[in-house]
């Protein structure tokens, strides 16, 4: 549905995207990641037709967004950063607002309101001006607002920030339940929620695509995929660095000791190596085993030695 | 969808605005109490004892325009840029001369419900004497094309800035402009100083909203000053949507 080739946004002399490539298909979340300044609201806005691409094209539903800007903007349901809204209407008001500039009337347009304000939770403030709303009410008034026309397309940019843990839980589950019939890109910076939406992430920094993956594929790039954490209990430190440290399988040990108690964790040479779980077993035997468990590997720690290359080993 | 009702809509909205806030009816007011206060004590319709109304109401019409005009439009687009709808606006499925076609069309037909609202003045005039209905027609068709034209000058200055302030002040001293360009303090100094080169001074009087008015005021419906004011309108929105579009390049 949403096909980007080559897409280069260039302001004054600084590039904020550098030739970015990438597609997404109907029934595919794809969340994107990347620090502040990335060029994660930039590529937003190109997709949605609101910035020009300086060079590359993109495609929305076989439109290109360039050439014909009103058949693919039809297809897009779009949540800009911050939500904006007209202040000065009803929460009604805008959302009829909305609908009839695309297209709804009568009927239509009444069924087409009533479904979003029941999806987003907005009935309470209907009648209640934007202005005065908090910022989650907000919010979900520019969310209800992307999806009044059940686009094929949704582009949401941070559609969570400023959210209450519920309300955050509620958005969630929604763009899960829509990704299964349409295309979805979400920007974001709560790494929980790639793993809770999205079908597919990309990491982006200073402008170009540095990971590319379900969020599986992404974690298993972390050192901790498949390391191992070991707590015991009345064996000595040193001893357990040594025999630990003679396992083939394993890249480096770290340990902590916390009165007779013993934590470690040992890392794999190869990054989900499950030889190491077996090994470490093997070592542990006459130890007293608190507790062992495999670790699936921390986005966090792929998001930040992907996107801060100073902290790279 | 056709440009016609993308147009509706936005006009629709945007005059739902206005007046859901204070901002419409403070403007009506205070347009009023100055057509009147000026009509009948500076413009001294009484003491004149004509059945007209040009001397009198509609020449004060483009002095009350020069500050009342950009207090209308400032907030056209500085304010869609400000709190952001502005990237929800041209995100939607329509083509931008379509927003801005829509959002100039209802301040103007807001200004033309405050001008309309000066109706008493006519029928006060009606009632004292027999005055000649047709030339007070065209004058309305000229202050309302006049005020257009100063509204299409503050859609400009609305869309280069952030600021609804900055935007006002600048549409001021614009549509000033427009205004001196025709008083005849300021010809008369152009006369001197250009040593009468006629053809200079008729250049910069034809860009004045006061010579393209009077005809109005007079009764005739000339049609290079329609085409004037509505030349002044179009190409002020084109310069709004070049304007708009450099901002997104750049």
């Amino acid at each position: 549905m949403i096909k980007v080739e080559n897409l280069t946004k260039q302001f004054g002399n600084k590039r904020a995207v550098d030739g970015i490539s990438f597609s997404v298909e109907r029934g595919e979340v794809l969340g994107f990641l990347g620090p502040n300044g990335a060029g994660k609201s930039t590529t937003m806005r190109m997709i949605t037709g609101y910035l020009p691409p300086t060079k590359g094209n993109i495609t929305v539903g076989g439109y290109d967004i360039v050439e014909q800007p009103i058949s693919a903007k039809k297809l897009i349901g779009y949540l800009p950063e911050n939500a904006p809204a007209y202040t000065d209407m009803t929460v009604h008001g805008f959302l009829d607002f909305a609908a009839e500039i695309r297209g709804l009337r009568g009927d239509a347009k009444k069924s087409a309101i009533n479904r979003v304000v029941d999806l987003c939770f907005l009935k309470s403030v209907l009648h209640q001006n934007v202005d005065t709303l908090s910022k989650g009410y907000r919010h979900r008034t520019c969310f209800a607002q992307s999806i009044i026309h059940d686009p094929d397309v949704l582009v949401l940019d941070e559609p969570t920030d400023g959210l209450d843990p519920n309300q955050k839980h509620e958005i969630r589950q929604l763009i899960r339940k829509m990704g299964e019939k349409k295309a979805i890109i979400f920007s974001t910076h709560i790494l929980e929620e790639v793993d809770a939406v999205c079908s597919r992430a990309i990491i982006i920094d200073r402008g170009a695509i540095v990971a590319n993956g379900t969020p599986a594929e992404l974690r298993r790039k972390s050192e901790w995929a498949g390391a191992v954490t070991l707590r015991l209990n009345n064996v000595a430190e040193n001893v357990v660095q040594q025999k630990l440290n003679q396992l083939r399988a394993a890249k480096r040990i770290s340990t902590a000791t916390n009165g007779n108690r013993v934590t470690v964790t040992v890392f794999p040479r190869t990054a989900g190596d499950g030889d190491l779980t077996r090994e470490v077993i093997e070592a542990t035997n006459g130890w007293q085993v608190e507790e062992l468990r495999t670790e699936e590997g921390r986005l966090d720690e792929v998001f930040r030695t992907i996107t801060m290359p100073d902290t790279k080993s | 969808m056709n440009p016609f009702g993308n147009i509706k809509t936005i006009a629709k909205r945007e005059l739902r605005a206005y007046f859901a806030s204070p901002v419409a009816y403070v403007f009506i007011v205070i347009f009023l109490l100055l057509n009147g206060f000026f009509t009948f004590m500076v413009g001294g319709f009484f003491e004149r004892g004509e059945a007209s109304l040009a001397n009198s109401f509609f020449v004060w019409h483009p002095w009350f325009y020069l500050f009342l005009v950009p207090a209308v439009g400032m907030r056209l687009w500085a304010d869609e840029r400000r709190v952001g709808t502005l990237e929800l606006l041209l995100t939607m499925p329509i083509a931008p001369w379509e927003a801005i076609v829509g959002k100039f069309i209802a301040s103007w037909l807001f200004l033309g419900l405050a001008l309309a609202l000066t109706f008493p003045v006519v029928l006060t005039v009606n009632h004292l004497g027999s005055p000649d209905n047709g030339v007070i027609f065209a004058a309305y068709v000229g202050s309302w094309l006049m005020a257009g034209a100063y509204l299409a000058v503050s859609c400009i200055t609305s869309a280069i800035t952030r600021s609804q302030v900055v935007s006002f002040i600048i549409s001021v001293v614009a549509c000033l402009f427009l205004i001196l360009a025709g008083f005849p303090p300021v010809i008369n100094l152009l006369q001197n100083l250009t040593h009468n080169w006629q053809w200079l001074v008729d250049v910069v009087t034809s860009f004045s909203v006061i010579t393209h008015f009077e005809g109005f005021q007079k009764g005739v419906l000339d049609s290079r000053d329609i085409i004037f004011f509505l030349s002044v309108i179009g190409f002020s929105l084109f310069a709004t949507s070049v304007i708009l579009r450099t901002h997104r390049t750049n």
